[in-house]
């Protein structure tokens, strides 16, 4: 348990100094989620409409952009290999570097989430609906996103490639996330049947990501 | 305990690196492992550590209890494992608490207690750079801190491939001494290297198949 703990700690730390990560993932969803008002024209309503998308595509796109050095930067520097001489099982290993990933990039998204809904002409229910929407399906984005960079992680420029592998399989995450945050907003569905297929999407990644990464990253 | 390794082949790249190759090491022995450059020195090091696979043979542990060969090695590499942004104390205080042995003792006579971070720096003469980021150390620098990481750990075998790279000769000499408090203690070593180690080693060829 100590192990796992030192990781989490170790991963955190190095994530606050190099900066990076947390902090320009944030910025790019703010750029997405601000040129978009742009390209639509002055539209409020359609704003207001597709909001809930946008957001959740800029997520997708955010979570995406730190996660192909999730592995390669142990990767080159060695520790990828003693991590793997630990008597820690890989897979708890590659859960806590998971979590600590989500930790620094996907949370300040869902803290940031309300101001940004609102720039997208979001009203009272949207700014609490869809961070609790992003809290329930970005796990399941990092942990998917992870099977993609263990794949890709001896790859020299693998972070193009590991964004191809791991789109298609976000698809349901991103129908079910936006139709949860749409159906809080009303509509003929409730919220609560979205929302729980969003929260078992992400539990299942969560449970089954770990095993896939770490056979990947023992076949490098 | 006893590490057998029986008529190893490794194929890389439709080249036969070394076939029919076989080894004994027992506690308190050290086999240095020498051959010309692209000989597969360092390939026979992660193979046995299942980061390769063998393409024929057996290799064994006895005595070890539960940990399997992995688990009970240290592994230095070219590649230190060190994270820049870190301080080399919160490196290696991180790698002592990972790579600690699942069991409290081992079996045997081969126990040791790990160094603290402070200690084992202090047994490489580093330890003024302990508050030091990593990022800030030169190479022979950076070296000893990857060195120190197994005084923090106690693992009963040590797999060292080329351990004295940018060493200033000194600390060679100091890294020796450790090398052989570690037979001493009834610890096994194994080698790839060019240079001398300055301990008493067996020394396994390899690169004869061509």
């Amino acid at each position: 348990m100590s192990a796992l703990a030192a990781l989490l700690w170790r991963e955190l730390r190095v994530a606050g100094r190099i900066g990076g990560g947390g902090a320009v993932g944030l910025v790019f969803f703010l750029i997405l989620v601000t040129i978009v008002p742009f390209a639509l024209g002055p539209d409020l309503n359609l704003l207001a409409r597709i909001g809930p998308a946008i957001i959740w595509i800029a997520a997708l796109l955010a979570t995406l952009l730190g996660l192909d050095r999730l592995f390669q930067a142990d990767e080159d520097d060695g520790s990828l290999d003693l991590l793997t001489l630990s008597a820690t099982p890989l897979e708890l290993i590659v859960f806590v570097k998971c979590l600590a990933h989500w930790l620094t990039t996907a949370v300040p998204l869902i803290l940031a989430t309300p101001l940004f809904a609102l720039m997208l002409a979001q009203d009272g229910i949207g700014l609490a609906s869809l961070p609790l929407t992003l809290l329930a399906g970005t796990p399941a984005l990092t942990f998917i996103g992870a099977i993609g960079a263990a794949i890709t992680v001896s790859l020299r420029r693998g972070g193009l490639l590991m964004a191809v592998l791991v789109m298609p399989l976000t698809i349901p995450v991103l129908i079910f996330g936006v139709s949860a945050a749409n159906a809080a907003l009303g509509g003929t569905i409730s919220f609560a049947t979205p929302f729980a297929i969003l929260c078992a999407l992400s539990l299942a990644a969560m449970a089954g990501a770990p095993f896939a990464a770490a056979a990947a990253l023992r076949q490098k | 305990m006893r590490l057998i390794a029986h008529s190893l082949e490794l194929i890389r790249n439709e080249r036969i690196l070394f076939s029919n190759l076989g080894f004994e090491l027992g506690s308190g022995e050290a086999l240095a492992l020498v051959g010309p450059n692209g000989a597969g020195k360092s390939s026979l090091l992660r193979a046995l550590l299942g980061f390769l696979y063998l393409n024929a043979g057996t290799v064994k542990l006895e005595g070890a209890g539960e940990e399997t060969l992995a688990e009970a090695t240290h592994y230095i590499a070219h590649a230190d494992g060190l994270k820049t942004a870190l301080t080399a104390g919160e490196n290696l205080s991180f790698w002592a608490k990972i790579l600690a042995l699942r069991t409290k003792k081992t079996t045997g006579s081969i126990f040791f207690e790990p160094l603290s971070p402070k200690k084992a720096l202090e047994k490489l003469r580093l330890d003024h750079i302990e508050q030091v980021p990593v990022a800030f150390l030169s190479a022979g620098q950076r070296r000893r801190v990857a060195l120190a990481r197994l005084l923090v750990a106690a693992r009963p075998i040590w797999f060292l491939d080329e351990p004295t790279t940018a060493l200033d000769a000194a600390t060679v000499q100091i890294f020796a001494q450790i090398c052989a408090e570690h037979l001493e203690n009834g610890g096994l070593i194994l080698a790839a290297t060019h240079l001398d180690l300055g301990f008493k080693a067996t020394r396994l060829e390899i690169g004869g198949a061509k």
